[in-house]
Order: C-alpha cells, then sequence, then structure tokens
C-alpha cells in the first residue's frame, strides 16, 4: 500500500535520512522506533508531503506522492497524527472533528465517520461543546486520533502518541490503535516507547542516525540483543 | 441539553430583533427627519465597514489595516462613473475593483504573518493615498474632483441593502465549512495545512471577499460628498475605525461587531456635536477606558450581566 524506495531527506541543510526504505502493507501495523533525533518525524513529513526528498520515492496506492502537495495526499487517504497533538485549542471538540474532515469526500460522509468515531472515542462525545484547551491530556490526545480519524484515512500515521501521557493512559491509548485495523485502516506507529510498540505492532523497523538498522517481525525484535539492550533496557 | 436551548433560544430571538429592525429600518424614511436618516446612513456605513473587515480578520487574526484603500476605491469608482451609469452598477464595479485591488495585494502581503502584515497593510493604504495624489496633481491636473449627488433617502435605502447582505454574507460564511476553516488558520495555520486546506488560496479569497463590501460602501457614500480628493477619499481612520469598532463590540461575535459600529458611530457624532474642540481627545480617552476595562468589549460586559442574572434566580430557587 505505501512503498517508501530509497529516499534521501534534508532538514534545512542537514541530511536528515540516507537511503529510507519502509513498506506498509493493507491493515497492516507497522511500527518505526529510534531515539531522539533519529528521523522518524522526518520521514513520516516526507510521506505527507510536509517535506519532499531529495532523491527516491514515495509510492501509495500505486501512485507517485513524494512531490504533491500535502493537502493532495490528505485527499488521497494518508493522515497524519503530529507529534504534540497540534489542536485547535479555541475551537470546540466537534469543530476539531469536523476540520479533520475538510477534504471534499470526507465531508459528504461526516456525520458517518463521527458516529464512528464517537464509537472509539466515547469521551469525545460526551465532551463535543467543549472548547479543546479545556481538555485533559488523554482526552486531547483522543481528540487529535479522532480528527486524524475524520479524513477516513487508508493509512494512519502516528507520531509519539505516548507522549506525555500517564502510562495507565498510554496503555489506553495503545489498546484504542490495536482495534483500529479492525476498521480497515493501516497504521504507521512511530514511537519512543518501544516495549508498548513491539507489543501491539506486525513489523517494526528500527531507525538510528537517519538510516534503517533493523527490521523484521515484531515478536523476533524483541528477542533481538541489540533491541534489548539499547531500547528495552534488559 | 441546557447549553443547546440557551443558544436556539438566542437564535430565535435574534432573529425576532433582526426582523422587526429590518422592517422598522426599511419605512423609517416615511415618518423621521433627514438628519437622523443621515446619521443611519453613517451607522450602517460603519456595520459594512466593520462586519466585512471581520470576515476576514476576526477568524484567521490577519489585522488588516487597508480598509481605506478599498473603501476609497469604490469612492473614485463612483466619482468616474457616478455621472454615466445607474447606481446599483457603480457599487457594483466599485466592489469588484476593490476585490481585485485585495487579490492583488493579497499576493503579496498574505505571506507575512503577525505584525509585518499589519504593517504592510497600512503602509499599502497610504501608498494608494500618495499615488493617487500624485496621479491627481500630475496626470488629471486636479486635486480634488465634483462628485455628483444623489438624494440622502436613496442613500439611506442603498445602505441598508448593503448592510443587510453584508450580514447575511458573514453569516453565512461562518456556519459554513469554509468559516470553519478560516477559524482553523487563525487557530494553527500547520495543522489547518495538515486538514487538507489550501491555506493562501483561501486567505487571498476571503480578503477579496471581504473588500468587496468595503468597496460598495465607499461608491455609495461618495454620492453624500460632492467634492472628494485622495486624503479624504483614502482618510487613515477608515482603515482604524473597523478595527476599533470590533474591539469595542467584542471580536468575537457577529452582533458585537453591529453593536460596536452602531454605539461608537453615535458617539462620535454626539460628541463632534456637542464638544467640536475636544472631539478627538473624548473619543480616544473612551476608547482607551473601553481597552483597559473591557476587555472583551461591550459583548463581554453584556454577557457577564447576563450569567450574572442567571446566577441570581439560580441562588433564589
Amino acid at each position: 500500500m505505501l512503498q517508501v524506495s530509497n529516499i534521501n531527506s534534508f532538514y534545512r541543510k542537514i541530511q536528515a535520512l540516507w537511503g529510507v526504505s519502509l513498506r506498509i502493507d493493507e491493515k497492516e501495523l507497522v511500527a518505526l522506533i529510534g531515539a531522539n533525533g533519529a528521523g522518524k518525524t522526518t520521514l513520516l513529513k516526507t510521506i505527507s508531503g510536509l517535506l519532499h526528498p531529495a532523491s527516491g520515492s514515495v509510492q501509495f496506492l500505486d501512485m507517485r506522492i513524494d512531490q504533491m502537495p500535502a493537502h493532495s495526499i490528505v485527499e488521497l487517504g494518508v493522515s497524519h497524527v503530529s507529534e504534540g497533538r497540534r489542536l485547535f485549542q479555541d475551537m470546540t471538540v466537534r469543530e476539531n472533528l469536523d476540520m479533520g474532515a475538510y477534504t471534499h469526500k470526507a465531508w459528504n460522509k461526516k456525520e458517518e465517520t463521527l458516529e464512528r468515531v464517537h464509537q472509539i472515542f466515547p469521551i469525545l462525545k460526551v465532551r463535543s461543546r467543549q472548547l479543546a484547551r479545556t481538555l485533559s491530556g488523554g482526552e486531547q490526545q483522543m481528540l487529535a486520533m479522532g480528527r486524524g480519524l475524520m479524513s477516513r484515512p487508508r493509512l494512519c500515521m502516528f507520531d509519539e502518541l505516548s507522549y506525555g501521557l500517564a502510562p495507565i493512559l498510554a496503555k489506553e491509548v495503545f489498546k484504542i490503535v490495536k482495534t483500529l485495523r479492525e476498521q480497515d485502516i493501516a497504521i504507521l506507529l512511530v514511537e519512543q516507547n518501544v516495549r508498548h510498540a513491539l507489543e501491539i505492532a506486525d513489523r517494526a523497523y528500527v531507525l538510528e542516525n537517519g538510516r534503517i538498522v533493523l527490521e523484521g517481525e515484531s515478536r523476533g525484535l524483541s528477542e533481538n540483543e541489540l533491541i534489548k539492550q539499547a531500547y528495552l533496557g534488559l | 441539553m441546557h447549553s443547546f436551548r440557551v443558544t436556539s433560544n438566542k437564535k430565535a430571538l435574534f432573529l425576532a430583533l433582526l426582523i422587526v429592525i429590518l422592517i422598522f429600518a426599511a419605512t423609517m424614511p416615511l415618518y423621521i427627519q433627514p438628519y437622523i436618516i443621515i446619521s443611519l446612513t453613517s451607522i450602517f456605513m460603519y456595520i459594512v465597514l466593520t462586519v466585512s473587515w471581520a470576515i476576514f480578520s476576526a477568524p484567521t487574526r490577519y489585522i488588516s489595516l487597508a480598509s481605506a484603500s478599498f473603501f476609497g476605491t469604490g469612492i473614485y469608482v463612483w466619482a468616474i462613473l457616478g455621472s454615466a451609469l445607474p447606481l446599483p452598477i457603480v457599487v457594483g464595479i466599485g466592489g469588484l475593483v476593490s476585490s481585485l485591488l485585495a487579490l492583488l495585494t493579497g499576493l503579496l502581503t498574505l505571506r507575512l504573518r503577525g505584525l509585518y502584515f499589519i504593517i504592510f497593510t497600512f503602509g499599502f493604504s497610504e501608498f494608494v493615498r500618495h499615488s493617487s495624489q500624485w496621479w491627481e496633481i500630475n496626470i488629471s491636473g486636479t486635486e480634488g474632483r465634483w462628485v455628483v449627488g444623489v438624494d440622502h433617502t436613496i442613500i439611506y435605502y442603498a445602505m441598508l441593502i448593503l448592510a443587510f447582505l453584508t450580514l447575511i454574507t458573514a453569516y453565512a460564511i461562518r456556519r459554513s465549512r469554509f468559516g470553519l476553516a478560516l477559524q482553523s488558520i487563525g487557530q494553527f495555520e500547520e495543522a489547518a495545512a495538515h486538514a487538507g486546506i489550501n491555506v493562501t488560496a483561501m486567505k487571498i479569497m476571503t480578503f477579496a471577499i471581504s473588500a468587496f463590501f468595503m468597496g460598495a460602501a465607499g461608491a455609495i457614500m461618495a454620492t453624500r460628498w460632492s467634492y472628494i480628493d485622495p486624503s479624504i477619499a483614502f482618510s487613515p481612520l477608515i482603515s482604524f475605525m473597523p478595527v476599533l469598532m470590533a474591539i469595542f463590540g467584542g471580536i468575537g461575535q457577529l452582533y458585537g461587531h453591529i453593536l460596536g459600529a452602531g454605539v461608537l458611530t453615535i458617539l462620535a457624532e454626539v460628541l463632534l456635536t456637542e464638544f467640536p474642540y475636544y472631539y478627538m481627545l473624548l473619543f480616544g480617552l473612551i476608547l482607551l477606558a473601553v481597552i483597559l476595562f473591557l476587555p472583551h468589549g461591550l459583548v463581554g460586559l453584556m454577557e457577564k450581566w447576563w450569567k450574572g442574572g442567571l446566577a441570581g434566580k439560580h441562588a433564589n430557587t
């Protein structure tokens, strides 16, 4: 479904990605792990069109998207829930969700999608008329995820979902991510919380200094000595 | 549930009030003296300017000080075409020419943000004033122009209709997907782009819509003055007034803009007739007081009373 082939990307003048390749199949849950500054966010931004790679290609549903503007890529069905939530703080929960469905295709089915999102995150229905800024950290993260789903994506990319959340809430959020694949959505999960990420993902890629250094089935990776030492602290 | 009922009641009340005001306004010239009709026309003009300014600037938080250039363009369109074509057509042309000017400036300025945008729009407005002054003196060979006048009742009705159209447009935009997108641009421009909005195109388009009403208002108002020159037509006061009126009334709500425009126009008129020498001084002091003590404008004050009243009722039962 998504095929990233051999891309080199620059962040300003610094090369942040070196020959990175990555593949996600239909309904697959893939984790991308790595330390701070490894290039995870740059890779997501390159896929969603906020950055364009200097070389290499990104294909989505057999279409080349690496030179498309961000708003067209959203239209194709790629949703990016970015780090730090980036909500519209002075708009209501409902308005934030509506904005997620801004593309023409999604807008026509807004009510139907909203119902589905409310089923996944019942709290968002309760908070419907509240301003986003009045939500707790966990609720804000759920709103960000809900807004990402409102565009009816085929592929959803989550950047640091557990960031700043209490462990119990982080667990909750991961549980929800797991249920999303039953809705026919492929997921690329970017995480620093490696233990949780490997628990729910089918496959994983490890990014270090802008290069993919390891890839494989999650189960195999969690047995890998390097992963154990560097990321799981065993 | 409770809050829902309150808002829908408020909406019905607002609608009823609007209809009453409209009937009243439409029959007014039949039984009211000309002085009041002329004053009301000024109020409508400022409602048009403030509401149309707010169509763009309130949700996006891009504070524009270019209103005078759009208003003045409308005035000059009337000065040039007023004697040749019927009023509604000239007013339409005035709006369109201003829109075109806004498209052009939008392309130049809307990549700027915050303070840079404010300063640029103000500079642009002054640039238009000075270059038309230069044009009039060096090319046309006159300082000012005589303008074809129109009966004050006709001006009144024209401005009433324009104010009504402006309000409908502002209301429709606020309620739509388009308005939501504008608001999200003001909240978080990057996230708005993320949601699939073509941010630049949307800003430029809205800027042009807002300029249309300002230009149309200029074309109508020009008929009231018998003589115009660039320093009258492009007076910087027209750039500042909509901003002040919107803040005075309360920037978040449509009725705040109407209230602000209405109250400030009346206030200015009263001050001007009662204290002709200290008019500007007093006006400035009042504005200072409002900004210091009423950060949410008149609407904020009213809501405080309204909520206070409700709380009192609850306490009694």
